[in-house]
This record gives C-alpha cells, structure tokens and sequence, in this order.
C-alpha cells in the first residue's frame, strides 16, 4: 500500500484534493440544497491564485485565501437570485452558473483563455494540501456539533417547520453554500498550485459530476464519507487502469450499485442507526 | 427571541383570501396566558388557514395578529417563532431523519445555549412520552409518538401561545385521554393554548372557552357547553331540516 502511494504522489494529492471538493458540497447539500456550482467556485479560485501569484507575486498563503475568499464572495451573491429555487431547478440554475463561469475563463484575456494560464509556481506540496485537509475537517468537526448544524439538518429535512421553530432557512442556505464555496476555493488553489498550470476545462461540468459522484458514493451528508467516496472514486480508475478502455465502467457499476444497494453511501456501513 | 410567558395573542379581523375565495373573513379571537382556545368547524372553515395567519406561513389581506405587544402579521414566520409562537401541525412535520433528542434541540434552537439531555427528557416527560430514547430516528416512531414528539418540539421553545392542530388525529383513546392531561398541564405553566381539534369530548374537557369557525368566519364563541346548544353551530355541522 505505502509502495503505492510512494509511486503515486501525484494522485494522494488529487486525493486530497478532491477529498476537499467533496467536503464542499457536502456542506450545501447539509442544507439541503442541490447546488452544483462546486467546480466553478473552485475554478474561480484557482484562477485568482494563479493571477495572484503570476502577477502580484503572492506566496501560496495569501493566494489559497484570496481565492477562498473570492469564491466565497461570488457564492453569496449567487445566493440572491437561486435563493427561491429548490430540487432540480435548483441543480440547472447552478449547473447554468457554472457554464457562465467557464464561458468568462475561456473568453477573458487575464485568464489566458482556452489556451489555459501557465507558469503557477508548483508549491502546493502534499503537506500543503493535507494540511488544509486537515484544517478543513477540524473545522467541519466543531461545525458538526454546532446549533448551526442543526439548524442546516433541520432545514434539510423540511423547511417549513424549520421556519416553525424559528430558523431563518434562507440564511441558513446562504451561508451553506458560501461556506462551501470557501472551501471548493481552497481546493481550487491547492489545485492551480499543484498543477503548474490550468484551463477553463478544468473546471466545467464533468467536474461537478465527479464532486457529486463522490459525495453520493460517501453518503451525501457525511463528512467522513465524503473524503472516503473521494478517496476510493480517485484511486479507482488507477487500480483498475489494466481495463484499458473499459475502465470508466467500474466508476458507473459502482455507482449504480451504491444507489441501488446503499443509497445513503459508504458512510452508512459504519453509521447505521435504529 | 424571548421565550417569556404571560403575553395574550390577540387576532382583529383578520381575513385571508386566496384568489377570490375569503378562507378567512374578519375573524377575531384571543387566547389569554394559560387559557386554552378551542377552534372548531367543518372542514375547510379556515381553521388551519387561522393557524397558518397567526404563524406567519399566510399573510392576511387585513387586520392585526399581536402577541402582548408585538406586532406579528408583517414578520416572516421564523421571526414570528422567535417571537414566542410555537406549533404543531394536522400533518405531522418531525424531522424525520434526525433523532428524537435532535427534533427536541431543533425546537429550542432560538433559545441561548444548549439543551441537555436531562432537559430533552424533561420535555418530552410533558408530552406523555416517557423513557425515550434520544438517539431513536423521528420517522421510525408510531404514529401516536410522533405526535407528541411534535408537542414537545413545540414546548422546547418555551412559547408563549401554543397551536395546537389536531392532535388527536389519529391517537387511541388512550392516547387522547392522556393528551388532556398534558394539555392542562402545559396551560397551567401560563402558556396560552389554540386547540384546533374535531374530537368533542377532548375540546369539552379542557377548553375554558371555544371559537367556531364555518366558511371561514366566526359563527359561535363560547363555553363548550354554550356552544354545543347553539342553533347556528349545530345547523354548520349537521345542516337544516329543510336542506
């Protein structure tokens, strides 16, 4: 296993990585809400990142936090316009988002365009990224046993009583979705950092479909499952990389079986409650 | 935010009306601390659409909804809750996939602090549900449970006015013969109670006073025996010997 990952020190950091785009998501749909903007968050970060420390010249610190930040900032304002949506057009709104987003990376000179932005110093080590990792998830920890996570459980469960017992629901969705925006930003500029360089493919649609697979595969509300469902659908694909070709079915059959046999994700095998 | 006792709801001619049709028309009543407030009628006299105005889930075409001396037909209705106005519903709303002691959390979660487990247990005890088991999830309990899991959500905020939507829908005699008692019971901590119900024999029991409801305006205000002589509640239930 250690030999593995010895070999493999780029996909632990994917790992991590995606382990942070799922912890993410998992804090909006906390709530509720099937807001799939995870991917353009991330890409927005990375992009401010990159431009940062191209050229502004910011060390990985001040640019894993400005993209945080901003990705943060554009969720809070995205939470105005979808804020009466719900279900699915909830999920098409967002989806639409994103397309926005990416069409603005492709098409803008500061970004570099389709071409893609080149030349990121490649500083974000693993220990960077398990270490935001590890933050991330001491964060969610407290938040887990906080009144705010009630609160999101309860909004999530059925809006109407949550209003009745005197939750400000949209609040509650806002701050979801920025909270998670925050944290796609950080895995977006670990991301750019770790990569060199980035293009506006990096973060469409497929992405987001990779986050979501991920977080049903953990158990959708669950921390720790969505690192695990983060960690097994990134190993996958190499572990099963003798089926040439064929080898995105295991990826499919796995998730199909998920849905149909554990619909609330790995998680749930080791959580199961009366 | 205050949980504090010992404030009258007032409703003033209130209407609702959706599209054209009035659910509500002009309809006024008060339920006083530690009174309890029978609401009947046929269905779709307006009763739950009553219940809907004072919580802020509707908002009524005219008149005021005061609670002591806050006004609450302009606020939205998780402020209304804060506001000291709890609820339970005519079809259960629990939040199903969390536990029992997490749906008794949810109720005071505008309250400062936490509660204990000890003070879940306390609130629940007030329901009629003893020995519970915190950690069991909402959905998974019988009906009957379910409904006072409801009521001590509802308790866990400390209101000052209680509604209550019928809930001895669906509850065994038993049951209901045990909710008189934690209906007194809550009355007597100086909480004001709105009970919307269709069972008799619990609004004669514990009511001190009763509002009939039919095509959304009052027909009848009362005691429960004044109001079970009077000719226009029995002709709303029954119908006329003509019809």
């Amino acid at each position: 296993m250690l030999a593995f990952f010895a070999q493999h020190s780029k996909l632990v950091d994917q790992i991590g990585i995606n382990a942070l785009l799922a912890l993410s998501l998992s804090l909006s749909l906390r709530a509720g809400q099937l807001a799939l903007a995870q991917a353009a968050f991330m890409g927005i970060a990375a992009y401010v990142s990159a431009i940062g420390a191209v050229n502004a010249g910011w060390n990985l610190v001040e640019c894993a936090l400005a993209g945080a930040l901003a990705a943060g900032a554009v969720a809070l304002l995205l939470a105005l316009p979808i804020g009466r949506l719900r279900g699915v057009f909830l999920a098409i709104a967002t989806i639409g988002f994103g397309e926005i987003a990416r069409i603005v990376e492709v098409n803008a000179s500061i970004t570099g365009g389709a071409e893609g932005f080149s030349n990121i110093p490649n500083d974000a080590n693993t220990l960077w990224i398990y270490g935001t990792l590890a933050l991330t998830g001491t964060a969610l920890f407290f938040f887990n046993r906080s009144k705010f996570a009630l609160a999101a459980a309860a909004t999530r469960e059925d809006e109407n009583a949550a209003r009745g017992v005197g939750i400000d629901v949209a609040r509650v969705r806002m701050l979801t979705l920025a909270g998670g925006a925050v944290v796609a930003g950080l895995a977006g500029a670990l991301y750019a950092h770790a990569n060199f360089f980035i293009t506006p493919g990096d973060f469409g649609f497929p992405r987001m479909e990779q986050i979501l697979v991920y977080c049903v595969i953990g158990g959708v509300t669950s921390s720790l499952g969505a690192v695990a469902g983060a960690a097994l659908m990134t190993i996958l694909p190499e572990v099963v990389r003798f089926l040439q070709d064929y080898r995105e079915v295991t990826s499919g059959a796995i998730l199909l079986g998920i849905i149909l046999f554990a619909p609330d994700g790995i998680a749930a095998l080791w959580k199961r409650r009366s | 935010m205050s949980g504090a006792r010992g404030r009258e709801l007032a409703v003033e001619g209130v209407s609702v009306r959706y599209g054209g049709v009035a659910a509500l028309d002009e309809v006024s009543l008060q339920v006083a601390p530690g009174a309890v407030v029978g609401l009947i009628g046929p269905n779709g006299a307006g009763k739950t659409t009553l219940i809907n105005a004072v919580t802020g889930v509707v908002r009524p075409a005219q008149g005021r909804i005061a609670l002591g001396g806050t006004q609450l037909e302009r606020l939205p209705q998780y402020r209304v809750a804060r506001c000291g106005i709890a609820r339970t519903y005519q079809n259960i709303r629990l939040f199903g996939a969390l536990s029992v002691g997490e749906n008794v959390r949810a109720g005071a979660i505008a309250r400062p602090g936490r509660l204990s487990d000890t003070e879940a247990r306390a609130l629940l005890a007030r329901a009629a549900m003893h020995e519970a088991d915190l950690a069991r999830r909402a959905g998974s309990l019988p009906y009957g449970e379910q409904r006072r899991l409801e009521i001590a959500r509802a308790l866990a905020a400390q209101p000052a006015v209680l509604l209550l939507d019928e809930p001895a829908a669906g509850m065994n005699p038993a049951e209901t013969h045990e909710l008189r008692e934690v209906i007194r019971a809550i009355a007597a901590g100086g909480t004001g109670v709105l009970l919307v119900e269709h069972d008799m024999s619990l609004v004669s029991a514990v009511c001190d006073s009763v509002v009939v409801l039919n095509f959304g305006e009052v027909i009848a205000t009362g005691t429960p025996t004044e109001v079970a002589r009077n000719p226009a509640v029995i002709e709303a239930y029954l119908g006329t010997s003509e019809a």
